[in-house]
């Protein structure tokens, strides 16, 4: 008997909430929210404006769920507002990346600066009201806007009050009578009959409290989940705060239901090498990009490491490391290896081999003490202070343990000097190779998704998506705006049908599959399957690829699944949605081998290298999309920039932008 | 008084979120913001909340912020923890909780 079994038998305390597996739940609504994130958030309360009754499901608890559940310190894409000196128009780039939406980025462009006046009005501070910056060069004096990084174009807001984000949505959500789901996880999309590919007509759900399940009926519904992640690296052991970047709950929930139900998705198969528990907290240990600009960074010795500009020249003041270039339009963190265009003023660009050759000694150290005043408040208390993961993991922990900007200096973490040299975060540590071979990830920014139109519909009839659920696009200020955008989209379009009836034969199936897992004794903890399809992942579609190792991977995943998984079991409802959390990588995994292995071609741009097709396929001119007809895949190409089809981005916005 | 607990090995971190007993009231809001269902109420009604699932823990200090009471606090795992200098003197310190010296 293993201590689990022994305990279940012998413990004298019951779960604390009522238990009620199978208990049906029937809800109705105009449009259905699965994701209650920022960009969930938005969607609700936009499509609500619009007239319409909506529900917001979430696995987590809506008040404070999602990427930027505990905050948000900068907002980007400003480009609306009266300081930015570029339009969305300007920002607009010829012949432009394919890989990238411009279609959703000019969405995010125009209503970035709009979801923040929203914001305001819902009583969140954008602005410095108290005066605290009066003066500081990133401040505005008219509006009192304050920007971050690049001082001189001005479309990156810094957010006084960004740690209330989530909490101002929740109560205007309340406001308008919006019903909200908590702790209810969606398991899967309703169709027309029941048939994959058929009109999305609602959703499925389980409380991971009560055990109880859901049917929601929808005429339209929004995806506002997360991005698949922890697909090569599931350590929760060890790694604490620096296991990843996004919501642990990101378990491709959304892309999973999407492909059941017959959705195009593309882009599955982008990935990049990461750190397998190496990092520390995001934002932790000395580093001057990012949130930390302008930083000072200095050697063990107390030695100054210079600043250069994008075109090596040495900067002489603080002042400098805040200025774009020549008729430069934006700038983006990331140093060396961000395009010209967009190249930020940064740290010497040899000094990895004065590193080397002993000018510069390690350990190195952020130093803020001899920034401008406002500056190191704006980095340690205005920034680091509202961004979710680093207000209470960084600042107070820092602050509590006696941690003075204006006196000490943080240490970086110790890394190779060939890292050191990069202009990377150091916290992220996301060096190829660091964390062990072929540990990868799904991508954080510009990862895959579903295929959508300029309304945010996906190739289903009823399904939008938003925010990190669209292919090819992330950020918040991004999944505010699409947010925005679809709850428009959806409140409009289901002003239009009537809501059909679902398939009771469907739902049937779905509560078979679901309530499997509490039905047994004894079996496999979700852990131990998910460390195992980590290790599928990292063997069979790892750093190096090939056609018969992705066939095994595949066979492997097939198999794990109907062996290892169809004997795991949950212990209560919380351990439930966690093997449902499993069941879902497993099918991301296989879709993310079934995208990899149809490419036939390496790609960079998805950071894919096969053995047996080792030319360059990027420039092939189409998206390979993959779908589920009658569970049989379909692989397809579409033309990039298919979205062009409907004109100029400024024809196409004001077509469908529903204001 | 000797420990022999009849127990599994601790989960590994097992500190990340802890609470003064002095100033929680029970009032459970923490159970309720934390997006990972961590915490569990405890059986004892007015008592802090059980620390159910910390290796589930993403240390987003939800439970830290909104909590009324100012009873909560997250640690940072041992593996997580960082240190700085002192510009003028040199002196080392490091990321520490109320019961280190």
């Amino acid at each position: 008997m293993d201590f689990r079994r022994f305990l279940m038998e012998k413990t004298q305390f019951k779960w604390p909430y009522p238990v009620n597996y199978e208990k049906e739940n029937r809800e109705e609504c105009d449009v259905l929210v699965v994701g209650g994130g920022l960009a969930g958030a938005f969607a609700a309360i936009n499509a609500a404006k619009k007239g319409a009754r909506v529900i917001v499901t979430d696995k987590g608890a809506i008040v404070r769920s999602g990427c930027a559940g505990t905050g948000i310190d900068h907002w980007g894409n400003a480009f609306t507002s009266p300081c930015s000196t570029n339009t969305p128009d300007d920002m607009l780039t010829s012949p432009g990346d394919p890989y990238s939406p411009e279609f959703a980025r000019y969405i995010g462009m125009k209503e970035s600066y709009e979801a923040a006046l929203e914001l305001e009005s819902y009583g969140m501070a954008i602005r410095d009201e108290k005066d605290e910056f009066k003066g500081a060069p990133f401040r505005d004096e008219e509006t009192k806007l304050m920007f971050a990084y690049d001082y001189k174009n001005k479309h990156t807001l810094r957010l006084p009050g960004g740690e209330q984000m989530k909490p101002v949505l929740y109560k205007e959500m309340k406001r308008l009578g919006i019903k909200m789901f908590d702790r209810v996880m969606t398991t899967s999309l309703l169709t027309e009959d029941g048939k994959q590919g058929g009109r999305v007509i609602g959703a499925t759900g389980v409380n991971t409290r009560t055990g109880e399940f859901y049917v929601f009926s929808a005429k339209s519904t929004i995806l506002s989940t997360g991005k698949p992640l922890r697909l090569w690296d599931f350590a929760t052991e060890l790694v604490g705060s620096n296991a990843h970047h996004d919501d642990p709950n990101s378990a491709g929930d959304g892309d999973v239901m999407a492909w059941r139900a017959g959705a195009k998705l593309m882009m599955m198969d982008r990935t990049h090498s990461t750190s397998a528990g190496r990092r520390y907290p995001a934002y932790m240990t000395g580093n001057m990009d990012n949130t930390w600009r302008p930083a000072s960074i200095v050697d063990a010795t107390g030695k100054e490491i210079p600043w250069e500009d994008r075109d090596g020249n040495i900067l002489t003041s603080v002042e400098e490391r805040n200025k774009v270039g020549e008729g430069q339009k934006m700038m983006s963190a990331g140093g060396s290896k961000v395009p010209y265009a967009m190249r930020a003023p940064t740290l010497i660009h040899d000094l990895q081999q004065r590193i080397e050759s002993g000018e510069y000694k390690m350990p190195f150290y952020a130093d803020m003490t001899n920034l401008p005043d406002e500056e190191r408040r704006a980095v340690f208390g205005l920034m680091l202070g509202n961004e979710g993961k680093t207000k209470v993991p960084v600042v107070e922990t820092l602050r509590n343990s006696g941690f003075d900007p204006e006196k000490d200096m943080l240490q970086a973490n110790v890394l190779p000097p060939e890292y050191m040299g990069k202009d990377e975060p150091w916290w992220d540590v996301k060096y190829p190779g660091i964390g062990g071979p072929n540990i990868r990830d799904t991508s954080f920014i510009g990862g895959g998704g579903l295929v959508v139109d300029w309304s945010l519909k996906t190739s289903l009839d009823g399904l939008y998506a938003a925010g990190n659920q669209i292919a090819g696009f992330s950020g918040a200020s991004n999944a505010a705006a699409t947010g925005r955008y679809a709850g428009r989209n959806a409140a409009v379009a289901a002003g239009k049908v009537e809501q059909l009836p679902v398939s009771e034969e469907q739902i049937a199936e779905e509560k078979k599959r679901v309530y499997a897992f509490v039905q047994r004794q004894e079996g496999y903890g979700w852990k131990e399957i998910q460390f195992g399809l980590c290790r599928i992942m990292q063997d069979y579609c790892g750093d190096y690829r090939s056609g018969e190792v992705m066939e095994m991977g595949l066979w492997w995943l097939n198999s794990i699944r109907e062996n290892e998984l169809a004997n795991a079991v949950a212990a209560n409802p919380h351990d439930l949605g966690k093997i449902l959390d499993v069941d879902n990588r497993l099918t991301v995994d296989q879709i993310v081998i079934t995208q990899s292995l149809s490419r036939k071609a390496s790609s960079p741009r998805m950071g894919t290298v096969r053995l047996d097709y080792p030319e360059n396929g990027d420039n092939c001119g189409y998206y390979q999309t993959l779908r589920q007809e009658n569970g049989e895949t379909v692989v397809e190409e579409l033309p990039f920039y298919y979205w062009r089809e409907e004109g100029s981005c400024r024809e196409a916005y004001e077509k469908h932008c529903c204001l | 008084m000797y420990n022999a607990y009849f127990l599994p090995s601790p989960m590994t971190p097992n500190e990340c979120i802890t609470f003064d007993p002095e100033k929680c009231i029970g009032c459970n809001t923490c159970v309720d913001v934390c997006r990972c269902d961590v915490l569990m109420p405890n059986p004892e009604k007015g008592k802090e909340p059980i620390v159910m699932y910390p290796d589930e823990c993403w240390f987003c200090g939800a439970c830290v912020s909104d909590c009324p009471k100012g009873a909560c606090r997250l640690n940072h795992p041992v593996n997580q923890r960082i240190a700085w200098k002192r510009k003028e003197t040199g002196e080392i310190f490091r990321v520490k909780y109320s019961y280190m010296k």
